[in-house]
């Protein structure tokens, strides 16, 4: 299984990773070989085998709906690179090319 | 710093020594050694001092009153850099999380606070816990004490090296496939990772959500039972967190493994493993079956299939888990005109090369047109794991393996070629894969002078006979009294 550049592309851009050309190259080769090695358990039969999702066993964790309180403001905002009134600043949304 | 857990708490109630002093030994013991281990990224001295202080009083005061203190009260740990920290620096190792300092501390730090204890800083671990080496760390690798130029283990290789190096006397870790075991097989400590759903997992910030597990490092089995006791336990903050019996705080000694069935799977005797490690391994399991163990081999016959189903989940739930960091709302921002830009780059260049790796590798298994051929397949053949453990615990009470096929390896012998390091996990995956309980411990040394570690493992929630099968090995044996000298090492060089 080897990977194209393009797909190596592909993938990053929907994963939201800005790569260099030399990162693409050496993702290509080292994604292929790693893809060529987890290809052994497509040879194993699974047919009606289960999926784990979880190794805990089924079930649903109710609370009661409480309103508790939440960080204040300026904990959650401490962190961020641009902030403004109160809120996490960002660039536009749409711009440039869109 | 050589004392344990329980001998530290001793000494503390008897008075014998303050919690300041022994704070003070800690970090001077971490100033002197850390600059040839770097262990730590992050060293809190004020903060720790004033708890080692606050420990102090009271003490003081509960000695007048009579009351009784909290069970850890004064004992300085370290805490690996993937837990948050309340108001201390918690980088994940990554340069995407350079400056950030959490505001809350994660559930397992505050239960262990609320116990006493006195933080005295944060630990090195391969980024995001993506290794097992910790050369993945963006800011250095850790060296093992034991020797210099090898490589901890991880991706709690700080937490390892730091209790190893006797620094601490136990150091937080977390385990998503293996990375509190083979640190503390590769440093000659012990390390505990309990079973998926014992110790909640809010604040350990997210790699493999349905791997993830918060251990401990320490020297001996009887630490690991004090943290575990406090550590345990259901949380609201985390739905995963189970409603069970948590195990005590103290084992119960047993005389001998008598009425023990221990089970040594095949499959972890492959070509690959150490000679060293498999003797080692060997005449540890011949010292119990001495003690009266029935040794019995068993088979997990999807050992194999470890490694491939492993390097699909995580990196999968790695990639969905690791969206949330895009510059917005903690770290540094790469600059850009778009919001989308500032995704991008800010990822592209902040997220060191295995971390995004694995997201890449995550993202195309669970991309359109591939996800039933590899994330499906990979979730169907995990049940498969998860039988073997099923099955083999119906005929035995414990497994015990080798942690991984060699000892310590030299930094950077596997940087290279990516594969040849996933494969070092071999051994460690499968507890993850099958969500049961693993305690590693030092079993004897090979031709080097390097440490090698036993693991046993349980059935979900069998936490208390590892414990006590870990201790009597420890009772009966002194390997895990063993430690490394790095400044000798740095002397001959």
């Amino acid at each position: 299984m080897s990977l194209t550049r393009a797909e190596v592309e592909h993938i990053a851009q929907l994963a939201r990773l800005e790569l260099t050309d030399e990162e693409i190259e050496q993702y290509r080769e080292q994604l292929s070989d790693v893809l060529d090695y987890v290809a052994r358990l497509q040879g194993l039969d699974t047919s009606g085998i289960p999926p784990t999702a979880s190794v805990l066993p089924p079930r649903t964790v109710l609370r009661e709906d409480q309103p508790r309180p939440s960080l204040p403001r300026e904990a959650v905002l401490a962190n961020a690179a641009e902030t403004t009134d109160g809120q996490f600043r960002v660039p536009p949304v749409f711009g440039g090319q869109e | 710093m050589m004392l344990t857990v329980t001998e530290a708490l001793r000494a503390l109630a008897r008075g014998e020594i303050s919690s300041r002093e022994l704070t003070s030994e800690v970090l001077s013991h971490i100033a002197r050694l850390d600059p040839l281990v770097h262990a730590f990224l992050t060293v809190t001295p004020e903060s720790a001092l004033e708890a080692a202080d606050e420990a102090d009083r009271r003490r003081a005061e509960a000695r007048r009153s009579g009351e009784p203190v909290p069970p850890l009260l004064g004992l300085p740990i370290a805490v690996k850099d993937v837990l948050s920290t309340k108001g201390i620096r918690t980088t994940c190792g990554s340069r995407i999380l350079e400056n950030y300092i959490p505001p809350f501390d994660a559930t397992a730090v505050e239960r262990l606070k609320a116990a006493g204890v006195v933080i005295v800083g944060k630990t090195n671990t391969d980024e995001f816990a993506m290794g097992s080496s910790t050369e993945n760390s963006a800011y250095g690798v850790t060296h093992n004490p034991w020797d210099l130029e090898r490589v901890p283990g991880g991706s709690s290789g700080g937490s390892a090296a730091a209790v190893a190096a006797r620094m601490v006397p136990a150091a937080l870790g977390t385990d998503t496939g293996g990375s509190v075991r083979q640190p503390a097989s590769f440093c000659g400590v012990t390390g505990l990772k309990p079973t998926y759903g014992r110790v909640s997992r809010y604040g350990l910030i997210a790699y493999g959500s349905s791997l993830d597990t918060v251990g401990v490092l320490t020297q001996t089995a009887e630490d690991a039972a004090l943290f575990l006791h406090l550590m345990a336990g259901q949380d609201p903050l985390d739905a995963t967190s189970m409603d069970m019996p948590v195990p005590p705080a103290t084992i119960q000694p047993r005389e001998d493994f008598r009425g023990l069935k221990i089970g040594v799977p095949k499959e972890y005797f492959t070509e690959g493993i150490q000679p060293a490690v498999e003797r080692a391994v060997r005449a540890a399991l011949d010292l119990m079956a001495d003690m009266g163990a029935e040794i019995r081999e068993i088979s997990l016959p999807h050992t194999e299939y470890a490694v491939p189903v492993y390097y699909l989940i995580a990196p999968a739930e790695a990639s969905a888990n690791l969206a949330r960091f895009d510059g917005i709302r903690y770290g540094p921002r790469a600059q850009a005109d778009t919001m989308w830009d500032v995704f991008y780059r800010t990822r592209g260049r902040l997220f060191g090369p295995e971390v995004k790796r694995r997201i890449m590798l995550g993202t195309y298994a669970l991309s359109a047109g591939y996800y039933d051929a590899y994330y499906g397949q990979a979730q169907k053949v995990r049940t498969l794991i998860k039988r073997d453990f099923e099955q083999a615990f119906t005929e035995v009470d414990l497994i015990a393996a080798p942690v991984a096929p060699t000892t310590a390896f030299r930094i950077g012998e596997h940087t290279g070629d990516p594969l040849s390091m996933y494969l070092e996990d071999v051994f460690t995956l499968p507890a993850n894969l099958a969500g049961v309980p693993g305690i590693a411990f030092p079993v004897g040394f090979d031709d080097l002078g390097l440490p090698i570690g036993l693991q046993f493992m349980g059935p979900h929630f069998g936490e208390t006979l590892l414990l006590e099968a870990a201790h009597l090995y420890q009772q009966a044996t002194d390997w895990h009294r063993h430690a490394p000298d790095p400044l000798a090492e740095d002397d001959e060089e």
